[in-house]
């Protein structure tokens, strides 16, 4: 059974005229797989990403989204996170007067609890951040602050995969994490992604670079367009693109 | 004044009035005093919307109920109900239904440079220092504080001695202690001297079922280059009405914080008077208030600079849940002489409640020229793109929401300077919002 099984969805931006994003998307991610999703500004890559994880702006109009079988759609937010879904945001915002280590500690345990399972310790927690926050250059200057507070563009997505690597999901669905990284931090990200990856978690990679891609290498490319996927292939599919463009997909859509 | 049009008294204006037919006669200024203050009394009454201070706590609608004055309370009763700031190390004092508990104090073993005595003992020995008392005389009629001055009989009286450092706070426990409801009163002075410090902690707490009515003033005459601190927690039951007023006389070089956090009562109004009578001193009063069901309460403030050089910093917070309503008023008055003032002011409320309803009133008046002032005032709801953040990680809503309301009120908490005071704040913080969810 696929992980993540979505068909046929359509959704809208909530309200009564708002307008329609996704337009009959459909697709099935294996546990284990990274799949990457490519495509023009505004194709509706975000929207999918935000009804993934719950974002109450929009109202799904058709389709079915499935979690290991389960109707994801049917899940409060936090209750699909403690199922496994994370997404790491394409703009993560600032959380001023939340301590960050406090933010983690009730992620993490709200997660556990929801699963039955018992809290971390204080001494493991500080370990497990620690020794994950060394890997991915992130400093303790950072961990004591509010949450995201003063970070920089590239710190708030380092931020995101730290967040990412100690709530272990299943589903990781990565918003354009690659954008605003330097070089030597696009290479730090990638690894620690990749460190991530394992045969019963999958990964949605939404990126407008293929360079992201020769770190993390997709089993899957997609390409999105009007919200719909156009045209699905292997890794070479992103290739294709950084050469031509989406010139092709915006004609035949329209 | 517009004596015709004035309607007839309220049940609560007459029992107040046979309450104040009770002042005695004397002879000394203390007594001139608080004759001329229930005078004002009976031409004024309780003031109501159309009066500018009371524009949005009408007393006199509010303030329904007429209440006996308060007996002694029994020792017991009084020890039982003082439970909050218990774990803060501090000189502790107990005022329960108007009037210190010796029992429950330490008025002995005094620190160097302290002097503690109640204020029904300092008028019995005609002390002097009571000479201080109305130093501060607001610009206008305070029926609240006029009624203090009336009816109050007891209260602390603290003298700390010029450049004395005076590490341990003193804590006073204001407690109603009575079986059915009543009013209560107390006044006291505290007296900082030159280049002295001092930390001064307060709370109010009482039973939830009783209507009772504590009204609380406490001036302050802070001199040159001394450095004083005030806490306030207030969490009176859930039905009584909290009046309360502080008096602040700034000398100059001087550093003065205040800080109140109001979480009880059915009713709380809460005024600040600055006078900042001395050049170059700094003045920093923040406030937290956390309000829920129909809880009405008004922090409103007086800053009048008189001097030049002089700072001030006001940061007050506001929750609301459910239908409650918070009010906002602060002035800040800069006479002409008082130029090189820096004066920022900023309300900023957090609705949480469909029905909640907050008024804020932050004004400038401006007679120097050269002057750095601000104010500035914001009300709304808990950012949903903050709370999908924290939602998305695995937080269930409630308790994300807590985060954001703890962050909310935290920025005000944290200039607590006293570390336990501080901690014991946030932890009443804590329990409010652990009781909401
Ligand atoms: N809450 C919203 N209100 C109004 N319009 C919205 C909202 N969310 C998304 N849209 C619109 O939906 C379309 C798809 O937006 P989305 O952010 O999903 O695109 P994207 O593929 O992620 O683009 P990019 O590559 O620029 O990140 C855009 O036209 C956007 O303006
Ligand atoms: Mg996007």
């Amino acid at each position: 059974m696929a992980l993540l099984d979505i068909d046929n969805l359509h959704a809208k931006i909530d309200g009564e005229h708002g307008k329609e994003i996704l337009k009959g998307l459909s697709l099935k991610v294996n546990p284990g797989e990274v799949h990457a999703i490519m495509g023009p500004n505004g194709s509706g890559k975000s929207t999918l990403s935000y009804i993934l994880a719950g974002k109450e702006d929009y109202e799904v109009t058709d389709g079915t989204v499935t979690l290991d079988g389960e109707d994801l759609l049917e899940m409060e937010i936090d209750e699909r996170a403690a199922k496994g879904v994370f997404l790491a945001f394409q703009y993560p915002v600032e959380v001023p007067g939340v301590a960050t280590m406090t933010f983690l500690r009730a992620s993490l345990n709200a997660q556990r609890k929801k699963r039955g399972e018992a809290e971390v310790s204080t001494p493991d927690f500080l370990r497990l951040v620690k020794d994950k926050a060394a890997h991915l250059g992130i400093n303790q200057d950072m961990l004591r602050r509010g949450v995201n507070v003063g970070f920089s563009g590239g710190e708030k997505k380092r931020a995101e995969i730290l967040q990412m690597a100690i709530l272990e999901p299943k589903l990781c669905v990565l918003d354009e994490t690659d954008s605003g990284l330097d070089i030597d931090a696009l290479k730090v990200v990638s690894e620690g992604v990749n460190a991530l990856r394992s045969p019963d978690r999958a990964m949605i990679v939404i990126t407008h670079y293929q360079r992201l891609l020769n770190h993390i290498v997709p089993d899957f490319v997609h390409v999105m367009n009007k919200g719909r996927i156009v045209r699905s292939g292997g890794k070479e599919l992103a290739l294709e693109l950084e050469a031509n463009g989406y010139a092709e997909y915006q004609q035949d859509a329209a | 004044m517009n004596a015709d049009i004035r309607p007839i008294r309220t049940q609560a204006e007459q029992a107040i009035l046979a309450s104040l037919a009770t002042v005695p006669e004397g002879g000394d200024r203390l007594a001139d005093l608080r004759r001329a203050a229930a005078r004002s009394f009976e031409e004024n009454g309780l003031p109501h919307r159309r009066v500018e201070e009371w524009k949005y706590t009408d007393l006199r609608s509010l303030m329904r109920e007429a209440v006996p004055v308060a007996g002694a309370a029994a020792v017991a009763e009084a020890d039982a109900r003082a439970c909050l700031l218990r774990g803060v190390e501090a000189r502790r004092i107990v005022i329960a239904n108007g009037a210190v508990v010796p029992e429950l104090s330490d008025l002995a073993d005094l620190e160097e440079g302290l002097s503690l005595t109640t204020f029904a003992a300092a008028m019995a020995a005609g002390d002097e220092v009571l000479s201080r008392i109305g130093g501060i005389v607001p610009s206008r009629y305070d029926a609240s504080l006029a009624l203090n001055t009336a009816l109050a009989r007891d209260g602390v009286v603290i003298t700390v001695t010029p450049g004395a450092a005076i590490a341990r706070p003193v804590h006073v426990a204001h407690v109603f202690a009575g079986g059915t409801a009543a009013a209560m009163y107390d006044r006291s002075l505290v007296v900082v001297g030159a280049g002295a410090s001092f930390t001064y902690a307060e709370s109010f707490e009482g039973a939830d079922g009783l209507a009772y009515q504590a009204n609380s003033a406490t001036e302050f005459v802070v001199g040159d280059g001394a450095h004083l601190d005030v806490v306030r927690l207030q969490e009176e039951g859930a039905s009584a009405f909290h009046l309360s007023t502080l008096l602040f006389d700034v000398g100059r070089d001087s550093k003065v914080h205040a800080f109140t956090f109001g979480l009880g009562a059915a009713v709380a109004r809460t005024t600040l008077y600055a006078t900042l009578s001395g050049e170059d001193s700094h003045v920093g009063f923040n406030g937290a208030t956390l309000l829920k069901g129909r809880q009405h309460a008004d922090s409103t403030l007086f800053l009048d600079h008189q001097v030049p050089g002089c700072e001030s910093r006001e940061l007050f917070k506001t929750v609301l849940d459910d239908s409650a309503r918070g009010v906002f008023q602060g002035k800040i008055v800069v006479r002409q002489a008082a130029q090189k003032t820096d004066g920022r002011m900023m309300s900023r409320a957090l609705v949480l409640g469909d029905e909640a309803e907050m008024d804020n009133k932050p004004e400038l008046e401006i007679f120097a020229d050269d002057v750095q002032c601000g104010h500035g005032a914001t009300c709304g709801a808990i950012d949903d793109d903050l709370l999908f953040y924290l939602r998305a990680r695995g937080i269930p809503k409630k308790e994300a929401q807590s985060l954001l309301v703890q962050a909310f009120v935290g920025e005000a908490v944290e200039t607590v300077e006293h570390d336990g005071l501080r901690e014991a704040l946030v932890e009443r913080a804590e329990a409010w919002l652990a009781a909401r969810a």
